[in-house]
């Protein structure tokens, strides 16, 4: 090939009490896929945010065409043809999605917006990514999967030379993923070049035609197109061979530890949904964004007051009113958005850790400090939380060690029944194998598990029973010897027909 | 602990000028009776440090003040009420407008500033509509209840000084307010709800109560400032009494560490805040005829010291960047 159209070297960064990056170097070529991977918090987020002018680098060069720039500022960047789609969402949810994909570049006359335009060339750019929305709805109405695809969208609008995604399918189903892949290989053609992050290792063989690896903040290996394969990935990332990666256990359920009758969410009133999970069972709800699953664990956990039906916790009925409610009754809900629901950013680790069992350890309304950081020493150790010191705002963490601290604060409830809304979200290999073990340890003293995923691979890996919901109901229950790709997307999607799917 | 040293510094600077400046700032009178603005002030503004930490406001502070200055007088004159119930109507009014406050905030969802401005407008209205107009007091009755506001306790061995009595109150609600602020459960949920109120309703916490109670705080600091300034003064004019107290208080909170979006906030730093501002409007006071710009003077200290703050902050920032890095180098 001929010269790299960007070239990377030695790129170093420094954050208070973190080396992120200690001289991180890759190229990339014209028209070429380049994977980049590693653990949580090796780089990745941070050596793409310095290409895309978000931070700047303490050391290092870059070379756009084989000429050494600086680049200052987004703008700088935009101007030089990167665009980088983030890890985190950063919408504008009181705009509507034509507005958000052209913020700060409005098609306008004497700065008065062309707002049809503006709606015409939203909805071809929608269409690229094959999101059939309105382009003058509300960002904030879409459920976080579309979200993630304005996102895209919006970068597409730039029309970069370098395109790069950070995790971009993290919050997208198999189907919408497809989708993404297909705009991939179509930018590609065209001779776009794209980083592409992602923990999906999956993906990863699908898409790349390189791959480099980072771990904590160095080059740990690169791999040429023929040589992807899964094994030498993770090999690469965490230094060691992980085998057997879904811990699958069968389990011997025990009595009835979660029972919905006839619940109607107010998401879906028209549909009831009802099953129940045993003591000891690890239950998936399957589907495709937007078929309520997120919904439902809600409204089972107060966040969402049920419109009618009943729930029964340990064998007491009770319909929880708010989080508080099913707390104390024993729930506990990993939620689906980190950032808005999950985690206070400005909060230090430790407060976010004990945040939700700061009621059941007080003494008489007095902080139990000792017992505060026992528990948050405890989760740092047994998820592998990479941080400096248990002080560290949540903000500086890396995304996926937010997660942990997220999974750790419900964890030190010691739940009798965990809901987990994608709890493996940008969630490295090593730490998703810690996870899912975790996951059967919980089962295995008699947790009752019920976890919803758009993985998968997940899905087929972790769980005993698998129900597929379809717009907002439950359309098939699965025991785990009918468990296959093919069963379950043939319910999830509401057809008889597997053509339909890809 | 640290945002404590960049404003207490900014106190004693501004000390120090007025006390160059000036000979009698540092005449035992006129300490005397900054110490004891201080200490009323401080008192308003820790009221209002707590709706601020849960990232709200509240404007209603200085007309909560006049109806409460103005209120109590009036009642003990007009309707010859017993001292304790009087009080006692005083509390319950003060409660009332906190409970008034937080439950349309968080029930109906409507914004902290446009609740509260409506309360600036309407306690003052109220207060001159039922006083009309009229200026109240205590004449030379109640004196031994006027010592919580004008008494003084000697220093031993110090002459000419005495800490003034409002300190006392101050003090008490100062411990209490940071004992329930960084010890408690609750302290640490409104912490958390200021910062991310949707993270902290998933974990359990019932955001609304939180709220309410610190509106419920705000309101009865401000009661009982009120009661202690009008103590002070023995004359409330309903036009103006307690007019721009919120802006003090909250700019004694802003000051102090306290951040308008929300999450953060030090009781001592906002005690440190209330202090600076009176030794602000003191030294105007002391060193000019025209007092009429006091206004423009404390507004510009203000944005200074936010200004330098902010700056001192990201100094911080880039040199503990450059220190992990030369750590990890060597
Ligand atoms: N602003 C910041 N301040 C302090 N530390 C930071 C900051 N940003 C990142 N870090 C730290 O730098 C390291 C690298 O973070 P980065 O976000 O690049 O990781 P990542 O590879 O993208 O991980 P993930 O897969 O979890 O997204 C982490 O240890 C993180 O905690
Ligand atoms: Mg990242």
């Amino acid at each position: 090939m001929s010269a790299p159209l960007l070239e990377v070297r030695k790129f170093t960064k420094s954050f208070p009490g973190v080396r992120a990056l200690r001289g991180v170097s890759f190229t990339l070529s014209r028209g070429e896929v380049l994977a980049v991977i590693g653990e949580n918090g090796a780089g990745k987020s941070t050596l793409m945010k310095i290409l895309a002018g978000v931070q700047r680098q303490d050391g290092g060069e870059l070379f756009l065409e084989g000429e050494c720039i600086e680049i200052r500022s987004v703008h700088d960047a935009l101007a030089r043809g990167i665009a980088l789609i983030h890890q985190e969402l950063n919408l504008a949810d009181n705009l509507d999605v034509a507005a958000n994909i052209f913020l700060g570049r409005e098609p306008h006359c004497a700065g008065i917006i062309d707002a049809r335009r503006l709606r015409r060339e939203a909805r071809q750019f929608l269409d690229a990514v094959g999101l059939d929305i309105d382009p003058s709805v509300l960002v904030r109405t879409l459920p976080i999967g579309k979200q993630q695809l304005v996102e895209i969208a919006k970068a597409l609008s730039t029309n970069a030379r370098v395109l790069i995604m950070d995790e971009p399918t993290s919050s997208l189903s198999s189907h919408e993923a497809e989708n993404l892949f297909a705009v991939i290989r179509d930018l590609r053609k065209r001779g776009v070049s794209i980083v592409y992050i992602s923990h999906r290792l999956g993906e990863v063989k699908e898409l790349a035609d390189r791959v480099t690896v980072l771990r904590d903040g160095e080059n740990a290996g690169e791999l040429a197109h023929e040589e992807i394969d899964h094994a030498r990935m993770v090999k690469f990332m965490v230094g060691r061979d992980l085998s057997q990666f879904y811990p699958h256990q069968p389990h011997t359920p025990g009595a009835l530890a979660l029972e919905v009758r006839a619940l109607r969410t107010p998401a879906n009133p028209q549909h009831e949904v009802s099953f129940s999970v045993r003591a000891g069972e690890i239950v998936g709800i399957a589907g495709l964004v937007g078929a309520g699953r997120t919904e439902l664990v809600e409204t089972i956990f107060g966040v969402t007051p049920a419109l009618g039906g009943s729930i029964r916790i340990g064998g007491v009925e009770m319909v929880p009113q708010s989080p508080l409610d099913a707390i104390a009754a024993g729930l506990a809900l990993v939620p689906e958005d980190r950032k808005q629901q999950g985690i206070v950013l400005g909060m230090s680790v430790r407060e976010n850790v004990s945040l939700a069992s700061l009621r059941r350890d007080q003494r008489h309304g007095f902080l139990n400090r000792s017992r505060e950081a026992q528990l948050s020493a405890q989760m740092i150790a047994d998820l592998r939380i990479k941080t400096p010191h248990d002080g560290q705002a949540a903000q500086f963490l890396s995304g996926g060690n937010q997660q942990k601290v997220v999974l750790g604060k419900w964890l030190a409830l010691e739940p009798r029944v965990l809901l987990l809304d994608e709890p493996t979200r940008g969630i490295d290999v090593g730490a998703k194998q810690e996870i899912y073990r975790l996951m059967e340890e919980l089962a295995g003293r008699g947790v009752a598990i019920v976890f919803v995923s758009s993985e998968m691979e997940e899905i087929l890996g972790m769980s005993d029973r698998t129900l597929v919901m379809h717009e907002g109901r439950i359309a098939g229950e699965l025991q785990r010897t009918e468990l296959s790709e093919e069963s379950v997307l043939h319910l999830a999607t509401g057809t008889h027909s597997r053509a339909t799917l890809s | 602990m640290k945002k404590i040293f960049g404003i207490t510094g900014l106190l004693i600077v501004v000390c120090i000028i007025t006390a160059l400046a000036s000979e009698s700032f540092l005449s035992g009178y006129n300490l005397e009776n900054l110490v004891r603005r201080t200490a009323l002030f401080g008192i308003i503004s820790i009221g209002v440090a707590f709706v601020i930490v849960t990232g709200g406001i509240d404007l209603s502070i200085g007309s909560v003040v006049c109806l409460v200055g103005c209120g109590l007088p009036w009642m003990l004159k007009t309707y010859h009420l017993p001292l304790p119930v009087a009080l006692a109507v005083v509390a319950a009014v003060s409660v009332g407008i906190g409970l008034l406050h937080g439950l349309i905030i968080t029930k109906l969802r409507i914004q902290p500033f446009v609740v509260t401005l409506c309360g600036l407008m309407m306690y003052r209205g109220i207060t001159r509509g039922f006083t009309r107009d009229q200026t109240f007091g205590f004449g030379s009755n109640y004196d031994g209840l006027r010592v919580l506001s004008t008494g003084n306790i000697p220093l031993p061995f110090i002459k000419g000084f005495a800490i003034p009595a409002p300190w006392i109150t101050l003090l008490v609600v100062a411990v209490l307010a940071a004992i329930f602020l960084n010890r408690t459960i609750w302290g640490r949920y409104l912490f958390a709800l200021g910062r991310n109120e949707e993270a902290a309703r998933y974990s359990g916490i019932n955001t609304d109560r939180m709220v309410i109670l610190a509106y419920v705080i705000s309101s009865t600091l401000a009661g009982l400032g009120g009661v202690l300034f009008v103590l002070d003064v023995n004359s409330a004019q309903p036009v103006d009494f307690g007019n721009v107290y919120e802006l003090y208080a909250i700019a004694a909170a802003v000051l102090g560490g306290c951040s308008l979006r929300g999450g953060e906030g030090s009781i001592i730093g906002v005690i440190v805040g209330a202090a600076l501002m009176q030794v602000l409007r003191n030294m105007i006071m002391l060193t000019t005829t025209r007092t009429n710009i006091e206004f423009a003077i404390i507004g510009a200290v203000i944005l200074l010291g936010v200004i330098a703050d902010e700056l001192v902050k990201r100094y911080a920032v880039r040199r503990r960047a450059a220190k992990a890095l030369a750590a990890g180098q060597s």
